[in-house]
């Protein structure tokens, strides 16, 4: 009898039965190293690989992150995520203390930075609210359309955009007598930041709104019918989405010190959904993983390609071309090539039979 | 007393389930043309019907997923008419699809899990569920009820076809249901599965009530007390099982489809 049972539902390795009920990485090494290195990184980097390459990475990471969770989770892909952190980075710039004086109010940091994060999820919210009135190839057009007007919004309107220049020297937070702006202290508050970020949205998938938001994905008039208000779960993944987003915006702003129309173009949002699809949308490690190799790519392809003898610019050949290739082979980006690569690596009996893991 | 009661049964009170004159439009196909059924708390019937005939609108109406064109729909005494579905799930209807409507990226258990937290407070809740979760005890019972508890880690995508039905009723039965819609809930189910579809379906609790759109006569009325025969979008007959079965009309038009 119990054979007969068994063969009916074949056993399966603990691990792979309860994927998600615990934190997955606490069991993973790997994951352990990752961490124990990002934190020692300012002893084995130099300034220009911590803030040019990592902190840059980390940033337009949660950027991407943000994406992830709406993308992954919810199904809905918006490509307003850049243009709600840039509106973020515009209005701490505005708000808080700048070489604009004619235009920046003077705020200091901590009041200028709440306010921006406030005002940038309520503008993501609307849009959000905009948005899942459609489905699909619509979410995408209208929200790219979002991110198009506020592009040209910011490049024609002076008394608060300054028009093309943007607003330059934006101060940065100074107290317990450290600059937060200088490489190291700079580096941890985006890393805590990014820390923060992931652990939220890989805790949420597993908490009522999350798993809520993945039936919306799945079905969503099977949720409806299952007393969820669809719409309402959509726009407020958007809120938590904007906020994301947002804070990605304050640290943009504090690391380049100055925000101007180039920043927000229509070719950086889309630039957002290229690192989350090429990291992989499935898994919120995913746009961390994109957004190493995308500023890795844009930063070290250009002396590489000139060592070759063909023209630097065409950097972003390379980012098409790579993006083409996860796009073919692996539609859940680099860490489904990686979790395949695992899975053939192991023995069979240990093999989950699912492809797709969320959380 | 007469004309209290009268005004009592005039607005449903007693019904419930009550649609009244409801037409669904397609276009210039009408779907259903001015259907009134009332179902008393707790009664069980089946609708009958050749394909076409009208069943699974008659249900999109009922839980919302379309809005009838002309009509009214009162579910317990309230007037549900212009209700989104979700207002109608959390009075206590509930209803299950034809082809299994389930979320085939999450495991058994969480699709438990959220019809249960669907119809509770706390949709938006960040928090995980604890261990001690009243929700995920629930979904347990439920879970264990419609005998998927072996396989509740598993991801949906990966249950055979008659295990997905039975998930199907259990999202159907979270909470506290005071009314079911079942659409042909055995559809594509081995003898084996219909006898324990139909033990599940006569071990509800007397007090909830249910609709179902079944082609298996034999399931049907084995689990039912009264029969609507729809045609053409239509109610055609109402009655007993055994009336509606040894009737010739209905066995001319079940039988009859059987020639062309």
């Amino acid at each position: 009898m119990s054979l007969a049972h068994d063969a009916r539902v074949p056993a399966r390795p603990a691990l792979a039965q309860r994927p998600a009920r615990t934190w997955p990485e606490i069991n993973n090494p790997a994951a352990w190293i990752v961490a124990a290195i990002l934190v020692i990184m300012p002893l084995i980097a130099n300034g220009f690989f911590l803030i040019e390459i990592f902190a840059t990475a980390l940033i337009l990471g949660i950027m991407a992150l943000s994406l992830m969770f709406l993308a992954g989770y919810g199904g809905m892909v918006s490509l307003m995520q850049l243009t709600i952190a840039g509106f973020t980075a515009y209005m701490v710039a505005v708000f808080g203390v700048s070489g604009n004086t004619n235009i920046s109010l003077g705020w200091p940091w901590w009041l200028a930075v709440p306010m921006a994060l406030a005002l940038a999820t309520a503008f993501g919210t609307l849009g959000g609210a905009l948005a899942v009135r459609t489905e699909g190839i619509y979410t995408i057009m209208i929200t790219l359309a979002i991110g198009a007007a506020f592009y040209y919004f910011t490049n024609q309107n002076w008394a608060i955009f300054n028009g093309h220049t943007g607003i330059n020297t934006v101060a940065t937070p100074h107290f317990w007598g450290v600059n937060w702006r200088a490489d190291i202290p700079f580096y941890y508050v985006v890393l805590a930041v990014a820390a923060l970020c992931y652990f939220a949205v890989e805790y949420l998938a597993r908490a009522p709104f999350g798993l809520a938001l993945q039936g919306v994905r799945d079905n969503p008039r099977r949720m409806a019918a299952l007393g969820f208000n669809v719409n309402a779960h959509r726009v407020a993944a958007y809120a938590f989405a904007s906020f994301v987003a947002a804070l990605a915006g304050v640290l943009q702003v504090w690391n380049y010190r100055q925000i101007s129309p180039g920043s927000v173009s229509v070719g950086a949002c889309i630039d957002v959904l290229i690192i989350a699809v090429v990291g992989g949308i499935t898994r919120p490690i995913g746009p961390f993983i994109g957004a190493l190799i995308f500023v890795l790519l844009r930063t070290f392809a250009l002396d590489f390609l000139v060592r070759l003898g063909l023209d630097g610019n065409r950097f972003r050949l390379l980012i098409g071309l790579g993006f083409l290739a996860i796009v073919f082979w692996s539609s859940d980006g680099v860490i489904g090539l990686w979790q395949r690569w695992r899975q053939s690596h192991r023995p069979r009996s240990d093999r989950p039979a699912g492809g797709r893991g969320h959380g | 007393m007469d004309s209290v009661a009268q005004r009592l049964s005039a607005v449903g009170a007693g019904a419930a389930l009550e649609l009244r004159g409801v037409t669904r439009l397609f276009g210039a196909l009408a779907a259903l043309t001015d259907v009134t059924i009332t179902v008393r708390p707790g009664e069980r019937r089946a609708v009958l019907g050749s394909n076409g005939a009208g069943k699974t609108t008659l249900f999109n109406c009922i839980t919302g997923d379309f809005l009838p064109s002309s009509g009214t729909i009162r579910f317990f005494g309230e007037d549900v008419t212009h209700f989104p579905p979700y207002e109608r799930i959390r009075r206590g209807l509930r209803r299950t699809y034809q082809i299994s409507a389930l979320f085939p990226g999450l495991s058994v258990q969480d699709n438990v899990y959220l019809a249960c937290r669907g119809v509770s407070r706390g949709r938006f809740s960040f928090l995980r569920p604890g261990k001690n979760d009243a929700l995920m005890h629930a979904a347990d019972n439920l879970v264990q009820a419609v005998h998927l508890s072996a396989v509740k880690d598993q991801r949906v995508a990966e249950l055979a076809h008659g295990q997905q039905r039975q998930l199907e009723i259990a999202l159907a039965l979270a909470g506290a249901p005071r009314f079911v819609l079942f659409d042909e809930p055995a559809a594509g189910l081995s003898p084996t599965e219909r006898a324990e579809l139909i033990e599940i379906l006569t071990s509800l609790p007397a007090h909830i009530g249910y609709i179902i759109i079944e082609h298996d006569m034999d399931v049907a009325l084995r689990v039912v007390e009264s029969v609507t025969m729809m045609h053409n979008g239509r109610v055609f007959k109402e009655g007993l099982p055994q009336e509606i079965q040894s009737d010739p009309e209905v066995q001319e038009l079940y039988l009859g489809g059987g020639h062309d």
